[in-house]
């Protein structure tokens, strides 16, 4: 009894003196906070960047925090109060925009910060037109794409007509619910050219026309607003075809071997990067951080852990094998050439004008 | 079939089962006249208010029949048998004021406004509580609560007012005061009333008849002074008022009179009123009040030596415990008059009682 | 009169001094005492409620940016005339000019667009490309402005300009009633496909009042078969009804949406059964009937306990003595039982209705198009578009909303009558 309850207490001393230690160590290094979306994505990213950062700084502890889907409301509180916490957040390109008019974020001087591609190209032409915002140091592309039931639809969607065809293809689909992408979608199906779609918007009939061609489908549509929506009612049968973002749909075929496939055609780019906020901790070690992140190994590093295109051009001949599936992972880029013969890439400043008034007009629409 | 004589309520061979394995009520019979008082009396258990939840209908009888002025009632639904009832706690509605509540079964009923409000005033008067038809009953006492029962059990005029020990929630003044007054109310209205009560002092105080209950049977029903004077059986007696009990052995035993030996060897004599032969059990039950303290020699069959052992000053009496032979409970009223005995602690007396008074009943 | 003041001069305790000084003496250690007790919590209201709420109030109308910003521009703009149809004069434009550039160093500009954009769109990018060039601008300015943007020669855009230019505006509270500013400055209704939350206001209101509805209906059965069983029973049937409450909101709302979607269980036992065919599938998720159905559930146990409460203070001998009295069991029930059940009722169904008008998470999960409510757009304005202002004109709407139907009620049913527990 004794002398259990005195190796007790040694075993207390022991785990509170570990305590103690492990303490003092965590004072000693650095702590930097990366704010991020969390789930497969945030995986790829300790993989790709945070693993391989900390192997070469073993004084720097990466701590993952999944608050990306509040991030722009928690940027604007934390400015408000004088007090931002996060050194570091990873951002959609149209948020960024906002945050970067807000001036919650900061710019980025691209190519003295980050690193240039190995033959020398500055950061800024290796990034190239990707770099839509001052403020927004793109990270990855991904699309928002189509797919379909092979076993619920008799012959399968190849354009982006075939989804506002409800003889060809019967059943429900599923779109987010948002105006961006889904009025260009509609114009391109109505027959506008795709490269003048931003300019018939820019007119209240080309408006008209885009809701007119939603109109079409309306009451066949779910909508969904998080991204594993559409995965989860394909697997139910709950939509026959649906709109999600590639890296989904690439889990859903690729892993969960569901009966689905993919439809590229007019597939919508968006960006998703790394903002600093302005007057957040750990700045120095920030940019150090974000150097090694964003050159062109890393991002092609990223790849192997989801099916996310790289933002730099000399990143696209280095993506390789899934890490854990073993698949080529460069057929299921969103930038192969394969499928990405129609692309749009947003309009960010057009969307950045109109967003509030067409979400307006378009929940209105929802509501009618 | 005339009015006289044809009970007003009758019970016939009615039992009641809550459990299916122990009967509450055992073949129950009972006739109660039209304009009678009636009470239940009993211990708790033993099955008083069933009998009257039977009556009310909020209980079905499991086996036998009860009948409302000669018509069976059993499949009557409670709200159709027009039977008035005060709830021991009176139930009154409390989101009603009080004149609502007594408003409540005539407009039920559908009886005219105007006559509805006369018959409301007029209860109101009749309770002495005109002037507080608006209050709520919160707002009342309990005795003034008591009365709004009381007057929302006649409103309707119902010929059998059903009383469930109504005035338990009452202190004593008031109490007793309520006694006289539900009295005279049905006195005057010759209402016929079932009250149910555990209170021996109330029952006596109210009743035309009491009946008492045990053990889900009828122990005795009868007139107070019958039941006081001559109980018919032990419990009834040890029920009802005070009684010096011996228990013994019949040893002769006549029409009139029975010598019975006691603990202690003593014979007793006494009035055989429920007994079995020569050679059986019995219980000797004797009132306290007709003992008497030193009688002259021979006047009393009964005469034996007593040592006092407690002196009590009631007032109106001395209550006077002394021991007879082993029975050291045994206790004498000396009535508070002017020539009365002067006794003190440890004396020894004689005390006295003659046969007809000592009651031999059932062991 | 007289005797009565007397009497009361007289009234002193034995030392001399006045009863009522000596009482209020008395009283005041209470008084402070009880104070004391309750402060923590008077802090932490103060602290988590009105100051929030207060801060709302003043976002709703807030206004500063755009006359902190255009510090030159503002106090010009708030003097022109707008009314002969001319731009504002040049030395407009020259403010304005020294405002873009302060701005754009400060970095402050581009949030005077993003509020603009919020009047009108368009605004974002115009003040974007203004601010880049804004350095270079030459006199005149005029020319300089409408050289980099067409849209500032355009009139509506200082007319819009000026009427922001106060440190205070109505324009989100316009905006949360579906109002805008005409062509001419004046107020009108947005046209209908514009129109939104008006009708989110009204889908808010008629939704929570059939939760309501349907939790009482539920409730009140399920409430007295509990008042009526013994304890333990009664216990057993409580934790039922209390199961929402500890299942997570997410494994919750993956079972009605299992349950309920077109493929889901009821629907195919709908199907089975025969009672619709294979094609005619309802849809009961994803719509108003899903955001009733999933918001019903959870918020039973909010109108069982108040009416379980209450429910069992009432003695069975009510119902007995109504009966008794002459009423059929129903006219019993509704003359007897009910109204001793109102306040119950009254408790629970206020607390329901208040908890669905701001109830947002059920909604936006398994509400679809058609059961979303007002919330949650107050929840995308907060978190998505930023416009601090319009969430807090349109909380400000609801609270405004729910303090009315509170007056009502209380005139109605009364406030005092309501018991919790």
């Amino acid at each position: 009894m004794n002398v259990s309850l005195k190796q007790s207490a040694l075993a207390l001393a022991a785990v509170a003196a570990i305590g103690i230690g492990s303490i003092s160590v965590a004072n000693a290094e650095e702590t930097l906070v990366v704010v991020s979306w969390g789930g497969a994505y945030t995986d790829s990213q300790q993989k790709a960047y945070h693993e391989p950062y900390m192997a070469m700084h073993p004084d720097v502890k990466i701590v993952n925090d999944d608050s990306s889907a509040e991030a722009v409301a928690k940027l604007r509180a934390m400015s408000e109060s004088g007090n931002v916490s996060w050194a570091l957040v990873d951002a959609v390109a149209s948020d960024a925009i906002r945050l970067c008019d807000e001036g919650l974020i900061e710019e980025i001087d691209f190519d003295k910060v980050l690193a240039p591609a190995p033959d020398g190209t500055p950061a800024s032409q290796d990034f190239g037109n990707l770099i839509v915002s001052p403020c927004f140091i793109p990270q990855i592309v991904y699309s928002t794409t189509f797919g379909y039931r092979t076993d619920l639809v008799k012959e399968p969607p190849t354009t982006i007509a075939d989804v506002f065809d409800l003889e060809k293809i019967p059943g429900k689909r599923s779109l987010e619910k948002r105006p961006i992408g889904n009025l260009e979608w509609a114009l391109i199906a109505d027959g506008v050219d795709p490269e003048k779609v931003y300019d018939v918007l820019d007119t209240e009939e080309g408006v008209d026309r885009a809701f007119a061609k939603l109109d079409t489908i309306k009451d066949q549509v779910v909508w969904w607003e998080a991204g594993a929506q559409t995965p989860q009612l394909l697997a139910d049968g709950e939509v026959v075809m649906g709109s999600t973002y590639n890296g989904r749909l690439f889990s859903v075929i690729e892993e969960e071997k569901q009966p689905v496939a993919m439809m590229w055609d007019w597939q919508v780019f968006d960006l998703d990067g790394w903002v600093v906020p302005v007057g957040g901790p750990n700045h120095d070690l920030v940019m150090d951080y974000l150097k090694f992140a964003t050159d062109t190994q890393r991002l092609a590093d990223q790849a192997k852990f989801i099916s996310y295109g790289p933002a730099r051009k000399s990143s696209a001949p280095l993506v390789g094998k899934h890490a854990s599936l073993g698949i080529e992972m460069g057929p299921h880029m969103p930038t192969a050439p394969e499928n990405a013969k129609h692309t749009l890439l947003f309009n960010y400043e057009w969307w950045a004008d109109r967003r509030d008034d067409l979400t307006e007009r378009f929940n209105a629409w929802l509501a009618q | 079939m005339t009015e006289s004589d044809t009970a007003f309520v009758r019970f016939s061979e009615v039992q009641k089962s809550y459990d299916g394995e122990t009967l509450v009520v055992k073949n129950l019979n009972l006739d109660i006249s039209r304009g009678e008082f009636v009470t239940m009396l009993g211990p708790s258990g033993s099955g008083k208010t069933t009998c009257l939840m039977m009556l009310a209908g909020f209980e079905t009888a499991t086996h036998g029949e009860i009948y409302l002025d000669g018509q069976g009632i059993n499949k009557v639904a409670p709200h159709r048998r027009n039977i008035g009832m005060v709830f021991q706690n009176y139930a009154l509605f409390p989101h009603m004021t009080v004149s609502e509540n007594l408003a409540f079964p005539l407009e039920v009923r559908k009886q005219p406004k105007n006559e509805i409000r006369e018959r409301v005033d007029r209860a109101l008067d009749m309770v002495r509580l005109g002037g507080f038809g608006n209050r709520r009953p919160a707002q009342l006492s309990g005795g003034q609560q008591q009365r709004v029962a009381l007057a929302r059990a006649l409103v309707f005029e119902p010929k059998l007012v059903l009383l469930d020990e109504p005035l338990g929630a009452l202190d004593k003044n008031l109490r007793e005061e309520m006694q006289y007054e539900l009295k005279s109310i049905h006195d005057s209205l010759g209402l016929t009333m079932v009250f149910v009560t555990h209170d021996q002092q109330e029952a006596l105080t109210m009743s035309d008849r009491i009946a008492v209950f045990d053990d889900g049977v009828i122990q005795q029903i009868d007139s107070p002074s019958t039941l006081y004077e001559e109980p018919r059986n032990a419990f009834v007696a040890y029920f009802i008022g005070e009684n010096n009990r011996f228990v013994g052995t019949i040893k002769e035993l006549s029409d009139n009179e029975c010598s019975v030996e006691v603990d202690g060897g003593y014979i007793i004599k006494a009035k055989p009123v429920n007994v079995g032969n020569v050679g059986d059990k019995t219980t000797l039950s004797l009132r306290p009040e007709r003992v008497s303290i030193n009688p002259e020699a021979g006047s009393m069959p009964n005469m034996l030596d007593a040592k006092v052992l407690q002196l009590i000053y009631l007032g109106d009496h001395i209550r006077t415990r002394v021991a007879v032979g082993q029975n050291e409970d045994f206790v004498v009223k000396i009535p508070n008059s002017q020539e009365h005995s002067q006794l003190s602690k440890g004396q020894t007396v004689k005390v006295g009682w003659s046969s007809d008074d000592c009651r031999a009943l059932d062991a | 009169m007289t005797t009565e003041a007397a009497t009361q001069q007289v009234m002193t305790t034995a030392d001399g001094t006045p009863l009522k000084v000596s009482l209020a003496k008395a009283q005041r250690r209470l008084k402070i005492r009880a104070l004391l007790l309750v402060a923590p919590l008077l802090l932490f209201i103060l602290i988590t409620f009105f100051v929030p709420v207060f801060d709302m109030l003043f976002r709703s109308v807030e206004n500063q940016i755009v006359p902190e910003v255009l510090e030159n521009t503002a106090p010009l703009l708030l003097k022109w005339d707008d009314r002969d149809g001319e731009l504002p004069p040049e030395e407009v434009f020259a403010a304005a000019k020294e405002d873009f550039v302060k701005g754009a160093k400060a970095k402050t500009i581009l949030r005077v667009g993003s509020r603009m954009n919020y009047e009108q769109s368009g605004f974002s990018s115009l003040f974007r490309k203004t601010a880049r060039r804004a350095k270079n601008f030459e006199s005149p300015y005029k020319e300089a402005f409408i050289k980099a943007d067409r849209k500032w020669g355009d009139l509506d855009t200082w007319r819009i300009l000026k009427r922001e230019s106060g440190a205070f505006t109505i324009s989100y509270y316009l905006a949360a009633m579906d109002l805008s500013y005409g062509p001419s400055g004046d107020i009108t209704m947005k046209p209908k496909g514009e129109a939104i939350y008006l009708t989110l206001f009204w889908r808010t209101l008629k939704l929570s009042f059939l939760i309501t509805i349907l939790c009482l209906a539920l409730a009140y059965p399920i409430s007295y078969l509990m008042s009526t069983l013994p304890l333990k029973t009664s216990n057993l049937l409580m934790i039922l009804v209390l199961l929402p409450f500890w299942t997570s909101l997410l494994v919750r709302t993956t079972a009605w949406i299992a349950l309920l979607q077109q493929e889901g269980v009821i629907n195919d036992l709908l199907v089975y059964f025969g009672l619709i065919t294979d094609d005619n599938r309802l849809a009961m998720i994803h719509n108003a009937t899903g955001t009733v159905v999933a918001m019903t559930h959870i918020l039973l146990p909010f109108m069982v306990l108040p009416l379980f409460s209450v429910m069992k203070t009432i003695p069975p001998t009510y119902m007995r003595a109504a009966k008794n009295l002459g009423a059929t069991p129903t006219v019993a029930f509704i003359r007897v039982y009910f109204p001793n059940t109102v306040s119950g009722i009254g408790a629970g169904g206020i607390l329901v209705f208040i908890i669905s008008i701001g109830y947002y998470i059920t909604p936006a999960l398994v509400g679809g198009v058609d059961g979303t409510l007002i919330s949650n757009f107050i929840a995308y304005h907060m978190s998505t578009s930023l416009n601090w202002g319009l969430a807090a004109a349109l909380g400000v709407l609801l609270l405004g909303i729910v303090l009315v139907l509170y007056y009502f009620y209380d005139k109605i049913v009364g406030v005092d009558n309501m018991k919790f527990g």
